[in-house]
């Protein structure tokens, strides 16, 4: 961690540095796949994929980095419910705001709520029930998929007029949710880096037992790591639903491979106490920007998701180093 | 030789107590008709979470399943049906597959959760390569297994006892079944021991493809026909069925006897609703609620053994 940290040799040097960083392979693989991409295309098109990509991937991002915090926070540490969070979130806030733009703060709100309701109702099964993470956010999750079903009851309302111009929209060269995201990417940077919340995070994932006798609040860390990840999936379900034009019960399906795959592409350790922000930006786009190739070289869904998944899997065994099991 | 059986008194516990509530509310279901119509769809579920088990069993956990019993049902509906011995060939190679991802797992030192991501899109693409859309036809001899009706008992309950009663041989009084329990207690103390984890892995994520394969089958045979997406929420049901059953994530301790009824519990539990006249809005909910229920129990269980 402490070369990520100071960094102010030579060119040369912070070349060597950048090779090191266990994020970079995330920014050349995204390179690669968009490269690819343009010479398919002739390079028609450029500005567009990006900024494609830089749409979508602003959505896994911020999905990626609730989930990068809980699965630093050690084995058996994942969030499954960040879909349901995501449904349940985005159906209440557009039901509530009705498609009337004078409420677009307070359905901002209700979303984040949504989100510390299911934070907080995931962490109560964790801490009170002793049920190991996954199996909480799991039957939570079915939990939060009933209500978001029970409450959709199949209307599909639209967003207010302004907030789905703004999530559509964009300034420059850089789509709103983009900006939105990373602006949240780097607060997380900050928190991971530079707070000492960040140290207690990845001490905990370090070693439990270690960072319970130094003292560290080992539960108040986990209970906001836990609610952390449940309202950015809020935001995320908020965004995507005025993007998409409404809430729909399947939105937040893919989000649940997404999430988990953006952190592990990223080079953030999946055994916990060993994780990056920076990755999960490169892992985002590159999961985006290779399902486009894949697109663009005419390939039908079947092969798509074939080479997809080859090659998640063929990233995390070159990533990986030997000595961690999950 | 009695927490097993305290292991297991939970699970049977749960099931028998939202079975009576089902035959309290709706006593026409207490009959062999009634009792098949509500565990038929339990087989592929039950068998499904056996494959997990197997997964669970060696401290991994297989979040491809779903898509893999999807893609084994697509071969069976359509390559199966036309070219049997393609067909079969193809269900052969895919557990040899699912071996051979166990084997690279433990080689490579990956985590599985990542890998089975990736290898569920795999199983996903197939799927949708066999059967583009839904359709197909289940073999004859299949669908009339499925659907035969023995004297007495309703093949739904034949079925599960079956399942459940080979695999606990397997699983609990084999010499294989208990080193591959080891797998999950002690890793290191077998390789000291002189087994080969590589082989170990393998024949559990082996297993667990065959157990795949056989989800994918029956799940056809019940239906006459399959789709690429037929099976995706196995892969969550199959985790919480395990861990319902008394499995554990950590350890090499799970009960194949548990895992089939734990299955049978989460199927009661979506249909339970509909003799309470509730919407079918809450099936996925209830699945969860009784899954909070048991584990909520469990804890106050353990916590006087402990005492």
């Amino acid at each position: 961690m402490s070369q990520t940290t100071t960094n102010t040799s030579s060119h040369a040097m912070s070349l060597r540095d950048l090779v090191q960083k266990p994020w970079i392979w995330a920014y050349l693989a995204a390179a690669a796949a968009f490269g690819a991409t343009m010479i398919i295309s002739g390079g028609q098109g450029a500005g567009s994929l990006f900024y494609a990509a830089l749409t979508f991937a602003a959505f896994s991002a911020i999905v990626g980095v609730g989930q990068m915090f809980v699965i630093t926070l050690g084995p058996g540490n994942v969030d499954l419910s960040i879909p349901a969070s995501m449904t349940l979130a985005a159906t209440l806030a557009l039901k509530f705001m009705d498609s009337n733009p004078s409420l677009i703060v307070p359905g901002l709100l209700v979303a984040i709520g949504v989100g510390i309701g299911c934070g907080l109702f995931n962490f109560a099964l964790i801490l009170l029930l002793r049920i190991p993470p996954i199996i909480a956010t799991l039957s939570s999750s079915f939990l939060f998929q009933s209500l978001a079903i029970w409450s959709n009851r199949g209307i599909r309302v639209k967003p207010p007029e302004p907030l789905a111009d703004f999530t559509t929209g964009g300034v420059f060269f850089l789509p709103n949710v983009a900006l939105v995201a990373i602006f949240i990417a780097i607060v997380a940077w900050v928190v991971l880096e530079r707070a000492i919340v960040g140290r207690w995070v990845l001490s905990i994932g370090q070693n439990l037992r270690a960072a319970q006798l130094s003292g560290v609040p080992v539960n108040l860390v986990r209970f906001g790591v836990y609610v952390t990840s449940a309202v950015l999936a809020g935001i995320t379900g908020f965004l995507l639903a005025n993007f998409s034009g409404g809430a729909n019960l399947n939105m937040g399906t893919e989000y649940m491979l997404m999430s988990i795959a953006v952190v592990v592409i990223g080079g953030s350790s999946i055994a916990g106490g060993n994780s990056n922000v920076p990755g999960i930006w490169g892992a985002a786009l590159f999961m985006f920007l290779i399902v486009s190739m894949l697109n663009s070289y005419g390939l039908g869904a079947g092969v798509r998701l074939i080479l997809t998944g080859l090659i998640i899997v063929t990233v995390v065994a070159f990533a990986s180093k030997k000595g961690y099991a999950a | 030789m009695t927490r097993e059986h305290l292991r297991i008194l939970l699970p049977v516990l749960s099931l028998a107590i939202l079975l009576a509530a089902v035959f309290y509310l709706q006593p026409r279901a207490m009959s062999y008709f009634g009792l098949n119509l509500l565990f038929n769809l339990a087989i592929p579920v039950a068998l499904a979470t056996i494959a997990q088990m197997m997964i669970i069993m060696v401290n991994d956990i297989d979040l491809s399943i779903g898509t893999f019993v999807s893609f084994c049902a697509c071969v069976t509906a359509t390559l199966v049906q036309d070219t049997p011995v393609l067909g079969y060939a193809v269900l052969l190679a895919a557990v040899l597959v699912y071996a051979g991802i166990g084997a690279v797992i433990h080689l490579r030192g990956l985590p599985a959760i990542v890998v089975t991501l990736g290898t569920s899109f795999v199983w996903g693409g197939l799927a949708i390569l066999v059967l583009p859309s839904p359709g197909g036809a289940s073999p004859e001899w299949l669908q009339s297994l499925m659907k035969s009706k023995p004297p007495l008992v309703p093949m739904a309950i034949i079925a599960a006892t079956l399942i459940g009663v080979l695999t606990h041989l397997l699983i609990k009084r084999s010499s294989i079944g208990v080193v591959l329990q080891g797998v999950g207690g002690n890793e290191r103390a077998l390789e000291r021991a002189g087994w080969s984890i590589v082989q170990l892995k393998a024949l559990a994520y082996g297993l667990a493809g065959l157990f795949g394969v056989l989800a994918g089958m029956a799940l056809v045979g019940l239906t006459t026909s399959a789709d690429a997406n037929i099976a995706l929420r196995y892969t969550l049901l199959s985790i919480a069925g395990v861990i319902l059953g008394g499995g554990e994530f950590t350890g090499g301790r799970v009960s194949p006897i548990g895992a089939v009824l734990g299955a049978l519990t989460l199927t009661l539990a979506a249909s339970f609703l509909s003799f309470l006249r509730l919407s079918p809005d809450w099936q996925i909910g209830a699945q969860g609620a009784i899954l909070i229920l048991v584990l909520a129990i469990r804890l106050l269980v353990t916590r006087r053994e402990a005492n």
